[in-house]
């Protein structure tokens, strides 16, 4: 066969010899591992650092500092009985936690980790005498890839709500993915102005085109689509404000109410493996990847990478954090309205300004005469839709409507 | 290697096509879709289709599916139907018919083209460029150019689609009317 099908890593071109499949192999092992132990970690985090902000001591008797509370906890899970409601569908139920759990993992895989991006060197390494990335696969469809992982992972929480054969996983799984759908289309949207930027879908291509801080996207796509991905990332996660899915208040515990023991801890772990993976992407797609500031004294450049992504991505998980114990949970019609109604087509405006300059710069025209032309075009698009806003709602109120 | 992959592949979406007419619960026969619409991608992956494929698990895994689930969920039709009683009855004749039509029709341009049909002759895939990007750049060029009207009419009917479903739905109270 042609190396062309399986050429998603620059090691994996030509014959397949020992030596690259070793070096593809401990990638497999070492990311499943990683993984596994950030996850752990991250959950220590999370408590540890919500407990400080609100004036409490958090995780403290397992290990040092409390860091083996996770897998405490998780060996208990392993250990509860596994009960299963009498009117579950069987099949289904058994099926839906690893449908949450593997796309958060597979996502894992293209995500640019680390690797030499100084000088041109465009990420390659060289372990054991073979150039590769520090990252599991870079195919061509790169960050099409997490899309499509997190449009899977949608049906981990709707099935095992509906699974359970009882009513308020059904609510909070019905809730949960009308939230995930809609917000996906905003993510993709934000997503378009970088991708217009980058000319490419590969995630270490979209790194690669971020080796200045000015050419970083969130300083290159002007901000703002940032702030709508971070904020569509949220929702997609179902972290709070918008933990709807599992308002403990209303729905005991959302969609896997009904589930104990390893099952649940599956969610759980899906959950928080999955915030990972975001903050993981959204680093990737604005701040740089691995691609750092500043050269790193001492330090060699292929490990300088990794730790310029570490500290990253914990800036991000400290974030969500801090978004979990600040914020209050947003009401479901206004979690529709922000979706729907300002942040798609924030971003749709966005994208569309940005492909204007784009072509004016690729055309000779005026920036600045590009630039005012579109803004006036946007502007009366908004205010037509404000208006239609307006309208509708006032036709609404009129008809009596509740909302 | 190759004929491995399409072997699995073309497993999993027969299985899954199966599972969509036998099963009688809906959710399971929507599952069965999905296990389809899958190995679809996977042979996409495997004509170096890349594009596609990823397309192919997002919009229709991704979102028409769970739009499927979503209705079936939502009007609770999630139990066992009877389909022995039939209210229309010429349906499954005229099913049969039209199905080994189909299959007719398939089989027989498959064989009459069959030396037309070559494998990367005249496109760009990657592993002969060496760009992964090449697909999309193709896609977007035809989609865009030679088919740009083609594409916008397919977006005007989708908005009109998406504006009669919502008239429909509208309830009209006290006899105001629609404004």
């Amino acid at each position: 066969m042609t190396g062309g099908m399986i050429a998603l890593d620059p090691i994996a071109i030509g014959d397949l010899l020992w030596a690259p499949l070793l070096v593809i192999l401990l990638k497999v092992v070492g990311i499943f591992a990683v993984g596994l132990l950030v996850t752990m970690f991250m959950v220590w985090f999370e408590r540890k650092a919500i407990a400080g902000m609100q004036n409490r001591i958090g995780p403290n008797k397992a290990g040092p500092f409390g860091l083996l509370q996770t897998l405490a906890d998780g060996i208990k899970l392993f250990f509860k009985e596994d009960l299963m409601p009498d009117r579950a569908d069987r099949f289904v139920f058994k099926l839906a936690p690893y449908l949450a759990f593997v796309p958060a993992f597979l996502v894992w895989a293209v995500i640019p980790l680390g690797g030499d991006w100084s000088n041109g060197k465009d990420g390659l390494v060289t372990w054991f005498g073979e150039t590769t990335r520090v990252q599991l696969a870079d195919p061509p469809v790169g960050i099409l890839l997490v899309l499509a992982m997190s449009s899977v992972a949608v049906y981990g929480i709707m099935l095992a709500g509906w699974a359970s054969g009882s009513k308020y996983p059904l609510l909070g799984s019905v809730r949960a993915s009308a939230q995930m759908v809609s917000y996906e289309a905003a993510l993709g949207l934000s997503l378009g102005t970088v991708l217009l930027l980058a000319g490419t879908l590969s995630t270490s291509g979209i790194v690669a085109n971020q080796d200045r801080f000015l050419d970083w996207h969130v300083v290159s796509t002007g901000v703002v689509p940032f702030v709508i991905f971070l904020m569509a990332a949220t929702a997609e996660l179902n972290r709070p404000p918008f933990d709807l899915v599992e308002a403990e208040q209303e729905l005991v515990g959302g969609f896997n109410t009904e589930y104990s023991s390893i099952r649940f801890g599956l969610f759980f772990l899906a959950e928080f493996m999955n915030a990972v993976t975001m903050s993981g992407i959204i680093v990737t797609l604005f701040w740089g990847g691995p691609q750092g500031l500043f050269e790193i004294p001492v330090i060699p450049g292929a490990i300088e990478g990794t730790i310029w992504f570490i500290a990253k991505t914990l800036v991000f998980l400290y974030i969500y954090v801090w978004f979990r114990a600040t914020l209050p949970r947003f009401r479901y019609d206004q979690l529709m309205d922000l979706g729907w109604k300002i942040l798609i087509p924030g971003a749709l405006g966005w994208f569309l300004l940005m492909a204007a300059l784009r072509l004016g710069r690729d055309q000779g025209w005026n920036a600045v005469v590009v630039a005012v032309v579109s803004a006036v075009v946007l502007v009366i698009c908004a205010g037509l839709m404000s208006m239609a806003m307006r309208v509708s709602r006032a036709n609404r109120e009129r008809e009596g409507a509740m909302f | 290697m190759e004929l491995v992959v399409f072997v699995l592949a073309a497993a999993m979406i027969l299985v899954g096509a199966i599972g969509v007419i036998v099963r009688r619960n809906p959710v399971h026969a929507a599952l069965s879709l999905v296990l389809t619409l899958f190995g679809v991608a996977v042979l996409f992956v495997a004509q170096e289709a890349h594009f596609l494929a990823a397309v192919q698990v997002i919009v229709y895994a991704g979102a028409i599916v769970v739009l499927f689930l979503f209705v079936i969920m939502l009007l609770g039709v999630d139990r066992t139907e009877d389909i022995t009683i039939e209210p229309f009855r010429i349906q499954r004749p005229l099913a049969a018919i039209v199905g080994l039509g189909v299959i007719g029709l398939v089989v027989a341009s498959v064989s009459a083209s069959r030396d037309v049909i070559g494998r990367g002759s005249g496109l760009e895939i990657p592993a002969v460029t060496g760009d992964g990007d090449s697909n999309i750049r193709q896609i977007a060029r035809n989609l865009f150019s030679d088919h740009v009207f083609a594409f916008e009419f397919t977006s005007v009917l989708l908005t009109v689609a998406v504006v009669g479903a919502v008239m429909l739905t509208r309830k009209v109270k006290n006899g105001k009317g629609v404004s």
